[in-house]
């Protein structure tokens, strides 16, 4: 019997189909059914996560140290030692720099002299997230602008829409300028951008973020949707800035001045 | 034929090169790939069962970690409840290596074999063994 080559493509088309249906198919068809994925009832949720920070609270050198040297230690946050390669998560810079359009001389004193603490704002409409070629970088539900470190191809369009310099990239291998390895949390690899990811995998397990934890009060997190929240109360009775000029939303909030309410 | 003898040659030269690992290899029994369980953590389970049944995980682990990897990131979902009922926490680097410390002997024995180099130990710390410098 001979076959003409139009009834062997049809005859090939037709058992690739059955490719489809291997035997390892039938393993995960048989357990589909009973698998379940689900979140940690002892986690913390809420429907936008945002952070306050009371500049008023950070007094001494020491008290911006506490919150940067926590995050970067239990990140594994590589330290290059030069500002070229630098990778931060949390960082400081001049009043001058952070809130350019609040600058003014008549300001009163000490307030345009001190640092403030940056983080990624966890934008509500974040351009990192829109320009990311493959989804490596994500808002999720709870407000989080979360980065898949697996999907990310280190094109470093996210850094060039972050606005406010959130986001590093690793130039380098960062493994061995990691000082102390926190072997709970991965590393990164050469190649890939990484920034503050509010400590997700803490709130997963019911905790608040590090930073937060070992700030004696100057930082405070919660829920923006909540009125009944930490920060909804601090917001409502305190003069509050954010980083709002460029229409991303920021879910970081920055108390600057005016009386402690302690 | 015109220069049949000039052909031969460079077909013999092209099939020596062309067959080489074959024959190379010839007769030299790779060792089977013979993963170990033996981790005190497992040692201590009554039941030793990892998440899935031995089947399963041997041909479907990396499809499993991915679907994990995308539960826990995407989704916030960090509890897995296998097809047996029994819940785990998804976690790679805190969950599957607690049982699993011994990448050396578990893990590359059949990647080496297999000789793909999976990249989860370019984030991923392994856990410290002794004579394992990663
Ligand atoms: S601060 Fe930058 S990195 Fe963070 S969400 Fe906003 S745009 Fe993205
Ligand atoms: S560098 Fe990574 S995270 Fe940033 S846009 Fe490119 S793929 Fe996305």
């Amino acid at each position: 019997m001979s076959i003409s080559r139009r009834d062997f493509l049809k005859l090939a088309g037709i058992s690739s189909l059955g490719i489809g249906f291997s035997a390892t198919d039938l393993l995960w068809k048989n357990r589909a059914e009973a698998i379940e994925y689900m979140s940690s009832p002892k986690g913390l949720t809420a429907k936008r996560w945002a952070m306050v920070v009371d500049l008023r609270k950070f007094k001494t050198e020491e008290d911006y140290n506490r919150v940067i040297d926590i995050c970067h230690r239990i990140h594994n946050v590589p330290d290059f030692g030069n500002l070229k390669d630098e990778v931060k998560w949390i960082w400081t810079d001049t009043f001058e720099h952070v809130f350019p359009f609040q600058k003014n001389e008549y300001l009163p004193e000490g307030v345009q002299e001190k640092k403030a603490v940056l983080f990624c704002n966890h934008c509500d409409n974040p351009p990192c997230v829109r320009v990311c070629p493959t989804k490596a970088t994500f808002k999720r539900k709870d407000g989080i602008v979360a980065q898949d470190y697996h999907r990310c191809i280190g094109c470093r369009f996210c850094m060039a829409a972050c606005p406010f310099g959130s986001r590093s990239f690793n130039w380098r291998d960062p493994r061995p300028f990691i000082k102390r390895l926190n072997p709970k949390f991965p590393t990164r690899t050469k190649g890939v951008v990484e920034k503050c990811n509010f400590c997700v995998e803490r709130l997963a397990e019911g905790l608040k973020p590090a930073c937060v934890e070992v700030s004696n009060g100057a930082l405070t997190f919660g829920d923006l949707s909540d009125p009944n929240s930490e920060v909804r109360k601090i917001l409502s009775t305190n003069y509050s800035i954010r980083k709002a000029e460029l229409g991303t939303r920021p879910s970081v909030f920055y108390i600057i001045g005016g009386d402690e309410d302690a | 034929m015109y220069d049949a003898g000039k052909i031969l040659i460079g077909l013999i030269i092209f099939l020596a090169f062309a067959t080489f690992p074959f024959y190379s290899n010839m007769g030299k029994a790779v060792a089977k790939p013979d993963p170990k369980l033996d981790t005190p953590v497992i040692q201590q389970m009554k039941v030793k069962q990892c998440v899935e049944s031995k089947e399963f995980m041997r041909a479907e682990h990396m499809q499993l970690l991915n679907n994990w990897r995308d539960a826990a990131l995407r989704r916030g979902e960090r509890l897995y409840k296998g097809s047996d009922g029994r819940i785990t926490e998804i976690s790679f680097q805190n969950q599957c290596l607690r049982c699993h410390s011994n990448k050396k002997k578990f893990c590359d024995e059949c990647h080496s074999y297999a000789a793909v180099k999976p990249y989860c130990w370019d984030c991923h710390i392994a856990p410290k063994e002794a004579n394992n410098e990663h």
